[in-house]
């Protein structure tokens, strides 16, 4: 048996208040509690249809779809709203997910009507201003990169690694090299990466880290053979650490006849600061919604543009943009084009729009510094807890992220789990936990640069001080937490094994309208 | 009936030629409450190590190799209703397949009760 | 710069307390011939006025689908998004959430998903649908790679009147695939794919209305599809079609695959968007993407969290059904307060007004010389062959201010029997001005 685990089972705790719903902690109905089919927050005509072109496929059984007025609905998301943790009401330190400030610059020129309402498919000369938007974004993103070529559309960055996997399988299959079958991913990746290079036919070969957390450029040379198509390789990498053999690894990849993925969800920290593309990257996803600051969305939606080398730029899916004598093109059909499109229309626009305000307003001088005081930050969280806390990786100054281990905690009988979730309760949102998967009960935290001194003080006073109360043997403020939260922990096993996936009527309380 | 284990925490009560597969009660504390079980087709033929089944903690898949080759002949359907069984009893109701033994030989690699408690200690 | 905290003197006190010389200490791991090695041709740091106006320069570029008469469709729709709407979204809560996986601190995130995934269940009449994925076509992909391992069988029946777009990024997923049979496109909306159908065959795909407009007969192809182990996948890229037309589950559709983006979302030049997807309940385990369950917490009050996450990628790595990760959150939000705001009333009106208004646009489209209406049936999209080649019409009519539609030639190059094919909408938006506007131009073009 093999055991694949990334958390742990959330157990459920034992102090219960029995308290629940506040002015201020609402307590909020479902929708198809409160709303009927009757309710409507529009106002449209109804219209008569006395001979409908529907052929006989009209619409027979019931929607059953609940509906609010205005007021009601505004009630509703508002205090659904406020179960909510956000970056805009307290610190979001989720390790490898880049939780900074959201300029609201950004969402207002995001709605300007020559960008927000304006169909992929109207005629290329009425949306030049569109296509100039994307030429902009593609230069800012090559030349931080200092790569040949970008492919704007995927919408994700796990979307983005998908194409730039299959620009890199298209790319070996050109050469005559479709034998190539295997991908090197080191242990310590993020899952998306073996789930891309699985999801295209390739066999995933793991590579060892060494024990300093970082990858062993002797283990990759001894993992490379005529068989192997890509390595992908986070750098900075899931341990918050820069690789420092990167360009010793990337040349040998490159001698051995294969290509150099490089997951950018790290791009963060080097911004501004160092170019990718001068390591020997062939490509790179760049998740516009972490490192340019286009809102995370409660989990999307994001944008995940790949930058790609010249042994790479031919095999770029459509559509891009190309200048012509009559002003800017949209190429959408290439013939013979070896990987065609990888979504429908020009991917995600909305984002495009405000991941090139979030750059022209903090410019190349603003990113740099940035990224600086992202790495500063995580450093000097760091250095204020490491009395504390254990550092699986000490030799190496850390990136963006500050990374612990959990045998800190070792015969206090609290988890990490637990640790987390009482940070809820002193009004921060917990770390990243058990990840990356190479490191014991991992504790992963990534400040950003968003975060003030302040901030950061009290984050590490409130640190410090839970962890000296775990070792002193005060568990049950852990077991137990949160008891200031919305709700306490909930029962994921139940979830699980009797899976309720949407609101049913409860039986025997038909409505009289129905 | 003899109970041999795998150092992957499968276990194997055989009972002449055939065999009845499950994890152990060690595997089953690690992985936490089990949520799902995806069962072998009955008739799969399986060498030693492939993979015969995946059991879902909430937050861990974790496949079933093989302790030995065979064919399954058996699937523990209750498991489809009620995988806690494999909490509650893993070594008894909680069994995941039973198996044709093809080669009664590659028990002799398997462990034993005491070999398989010192590897758990 | 107005986004960073630190003033100088605190970087250095922070320096001091981590014991480095300067920052560039921290970056020591880097290879020192890649370390601000390099000068940046970028400009420097900009005030927000100054951002704004490059941005609107940019914006007043182009002709926005406000500005004039407007019946661009083809798998984007504009319609009416209520001011309450975009108000939600951008409050901070929802806006600068990450994914729930904090679920006690999640709850509206994770309640909102709950109502969401009812409301799709509703809408196409199955079982369950997931949280969202990237778009249609996308989701379209993912409902095949699905279906494959759902039936353990190989070979897809893309139907000719599915949306190219979908078909090539089908296609690039299942990339030189000989078990995926791509059918001619069907402009006249014939039946094509049941012919293809056999014992070898893991799912069909068909799109209602397709790509064209037509209505398509889901009933039948669905027994003849369960007939053969086959699975029906249905593509939707107008939801507000369900309003009218009868939901794809009480046809026996098995997946359904739907562009959300008719509710709650702008056009955005084609993103972001969202996909639904909503299949049988025992498929459930073989569904991409993520979902939200029902359970109680420690004091037995009802909750939300994601669940059935084994199947995703950060768990299964390899063996994921899918390497999704961030899906369309906000645009699922955006949509469910929207379809909050409508309900089974609202959303009954919505989608007659617009099938209304495509009627008033076909009628008047069939009386211009030089124009036949090829569609019997339809939603609110249809296809006219006209007299000229549509792509200079079309561009002839934006000159006039007038957006009319996409030619099939764009999304169909080379293709025979398309070059004179224009696909053209009408919603809720669409007055009687606009098409008498259409009609009168488009008059004198082809005279």
């Amino acid at each position: 048996m093999s055991m694949n685990t990334q958390g742990r089972p959330t157990g459920i705790g034992t102090v219960g208040t029995g308290a629940s719903g506040s002015a201020l902690i609402p307590d909020e109905p479902l929708l198809f509690e409160i709303g009927d089919t009757e309710h409507s927050g529009v106002d449209l005509p109804e219209v008569e249809l006395s001979s409908d072109r529907l052929g006989g496929f009209g619409r027979k059984t019931k929607l059953d779809l609940a509906g609010l007025t205005e007021p009601e609905a505004m009630r509703h998301y508002v205090r659904l709203s406020r179960m909510n943790h956000s970056i805009d009401s307290g610190m979001y330190p989720l390790g490898s997910c880049t939780m900074k400030h959201n300029p609201r610059l950004n969402e207002k020129m995001a709605r300007l009507p020559g960008f927000s309402d304006i169909h992929p498919l109207q005629p290329v000369s009425t949306v030049q201003g569109a296509l100039e938007l994307m030429n902009e974004l593609s230069y800012w993103l090559m030349t931080l990169t200092n790569t040949a070529a970008v492919a704007l559309s995927p919408k994700a960055g796990a979307h983005g690694e998908l194409l730039g996997m299959m620009a890199i399988k298209a790319a070996q299959e050109a050469k005559g090299e479709a034998h190539r079958t295997i991908v090197l991913v080191p242990e310590s990746a993020h899952g998306t990466n073996p789930a891309t290079a699985a999801f295209i036919g390739y066999s995933v070969k793991p590579v060892p880290a060494k024990a300093d957390g970082t990858v062993d450029v002797e283990a990759v040379k001894a993992a490379l053979s005529p068989e192997v198509a890509a390595i992908m390789l986070t750098n900075p990498n899931t341990c918050g650490l820069f690789e420092p053999q990167v360009i010793e690894i990337a040349k040998a990849v490159h001698d051995a006849g294969a290509f150099f993925y490089c997951d950018g969800a790290n791009f963060n920290a080097i911004m501004g600061v160092v170019r990718p593309g001068d390591l020997g990257i062939d490509a790179m996803h760049i998740n516009l919604h972490k490192t340019f600051s286009t809102p995370h969305g409660g989990g999307g939606p994001g944008a995940g543009p790949v930058v790609l080398s010249a042994a790479l730029a031919p095999f770029a899916p459509v559509p891009f943009v190309r200048k012509a004598e009559s002003g800017l093109e949209l190429v959408e059909h290439v013939e013979e084009q070896a990987l065609g499109r990888v979504t429908a229309f020009h991917g995600q626009m909305g984002m495009y729009v405000r991941a090139l305000t979030y750059m022209l307003s903090h410019g190349a001088d603003g990113l740099a510094q940035a990224a600086q005081d992202a790495v500063l930050n995580a450093n000097y969280v760091k250095a204020r807890l490491e009395h504390l806390f254990s550092v699986p990786f000490p030799d190496y100054p850390t990136m963006h992220e500050a990374l612990f281990d959990d045998s800190f905690l070792k015969d206090t009988g609290v988890t990490t789990l637990d640790f987390a979730k009482a940070l809820i309760d002193e009004g921060f949102h917990p770390m990243t936990m058990y990840f990356p998967l190479v490191v014991h009960g991992a504790m992963l935290i990534e400040p950003t640069e968003s975060e003030s001194k302040q901030t950061l003080d009290r984050f590490c006073d409130v640190m410090a001080e839970l962890a000296t109360d775990a070792k002193e043997g005060n568990s049950e403020r852990f077991t137990a937490a949160p008891m200031k939260a919305p709700r306490r922990r909930l029962d994921e096993t139940r979830a699980a094994r009797q899976p309720i996936l949407k609101w049913e009527k409860p039986a025997g309380t038909l409505k009289a309208a129905e | 009936m003899t109970t041999k284990f795998t150092p992957d925490h499968e276990y194997i009560v055989v009972d002449g030629a055939n065999g009845t597969v499950g994890i152990s009660n060690y595997a089953q504390e690690q992985l936490g409450d089990i949520v799902f079980v995806e069962l072998p087709a009955v008739g799969k033929v399986l060498k030693k190590g492939d993979e015969a089944a995946v059991v879902e903690s909430v937050k861990a898949a974790s496949e079933i190799y093989a302790p030995v080759s065979g064919t399954v002949t058996e699937v523990n359907e209750a498991l489809n209703g009620e995988p806690g069984l494999i909490n509650s009893d893993p070594e008894a109701g909680g069994w995941i397949f039973k198996i044709a033994i093809t080669d009664a030989g590659e028990l002799d690699g398997l462990l034993d009760d005491a070999g398989y408690a010192d590897l758990t200690k | 710069m107005r986004y960073l905290p630190h003033s100088q003197h605190e970087r250095d006190e922070m320096l001091g307390v981590i014991g480095a010389s300067d920052i560039d200490a921290l970056f020591s791991a880097v290879p020192k011939s890649a370390l601000k090695s390099f000068t940046l041709d970028l400009p420097a740091h900009s005030p927000e006025f100054l951002v704004e106006a490059h941005l609107r320069a940019l914006a007043n570029k182009n002709h926005a689908a406000g500005d004039g008469p407007f019946f661009v469709g083809a798998g984007a729709y504009r319609h009416h998004v209520p001011a309450t709407v975009d108000h939600l979204i951008q409050r901070s809560e929802w806006l600068t959430a990450y994914t729930p996986y904090q679920p006690e601190i999640s709850q509206g995130t994770l309640q909102m998903l709950f109502e969401f995934q009812t409301q799709v269940a509703k809408i196409t009449g199955m079982d369950v649908a997931n949280a969202s994925l990237y778009d249609g076509s996308t989701g379209t992909a993912e409902a095949v790679l699905m279906a494959r391992r759902l039936t353990r069988k190989n070979k897809v029946v893309l139907s000719g009147g599915l949306h190219p777009h979908y078909r090539d990024v089908v296609k690039a997923y299942l990339k030189d695939d000989p078990d995926l049979v791509c059918l001619s496109p069907s402009p006249e909306g014939q039946g094509d794919v049941l012919e293809h159908i056999d014992g070898n065959t893991a799912a069909i795909v068909i799109q209602t209305p397709d790509f064209y407009g037509h209505l398509r007969d889901l009933k039948n192809a669905a027994e003849a599809a369960h007939a053969q182990g086959a699975l029906l996948i249905v593509v939707i890229t107008e939801v507000v079609s369900l309003g009218v037309l009868e939901a794809p589950g009480a046809l026996g559709a098995d997946i359904v695959v739907c562009e959300g983006q008719s509710i709650g979302n702008a056009l955005n030049f084609g993103g972001p968007y969202l996909g639904l997807m909503a299949t049988r309940k025992e498929f459930i385990r073989q569904m991409p993407g993520r979902l939200c369950g029902e359970t109680v917490d420690a004091d037995g009050n009802r909750g939300f969290v994601l669940t059935l996450s084994t199947r995703e990628q950060h768990i299964r790595r390899e063996k994921a059904t899918s390497n999704i990760c961030t899906n369309s959150g906000l645009c699922a939000l955006a949509f469910s307060i929207h379809m909050s705001l409508l309900g089974e009333a609202g959303f009954v009106r919505l989608a007659r007004l617009n099938h209304a208004n495509a009627i008033l646009l076909a009628d008047a489209l069939a009386a211009v010389p030089g124009v036949e209406v090829l569609n019997k049936t339809f939603f609110n999209e249809m296809t006219i062959r006209v007299t000229q080649p549509a792509a200079s019409v079309v561009e002839r009519l934006a000159q006039r201010g007038i957006l009319a539609g996409v030619p099939a030639s764009r999304l169909l190059p080379g293709e025979e029997g398309v070059e004179n094919l224009i696909i053209l909408a009408a919603t809720e938006l669409t007055t009687d001005a606009d098409i008498a506007a259409l009609a009168a131009a488009l008059t004198e073009e082809l005279a």
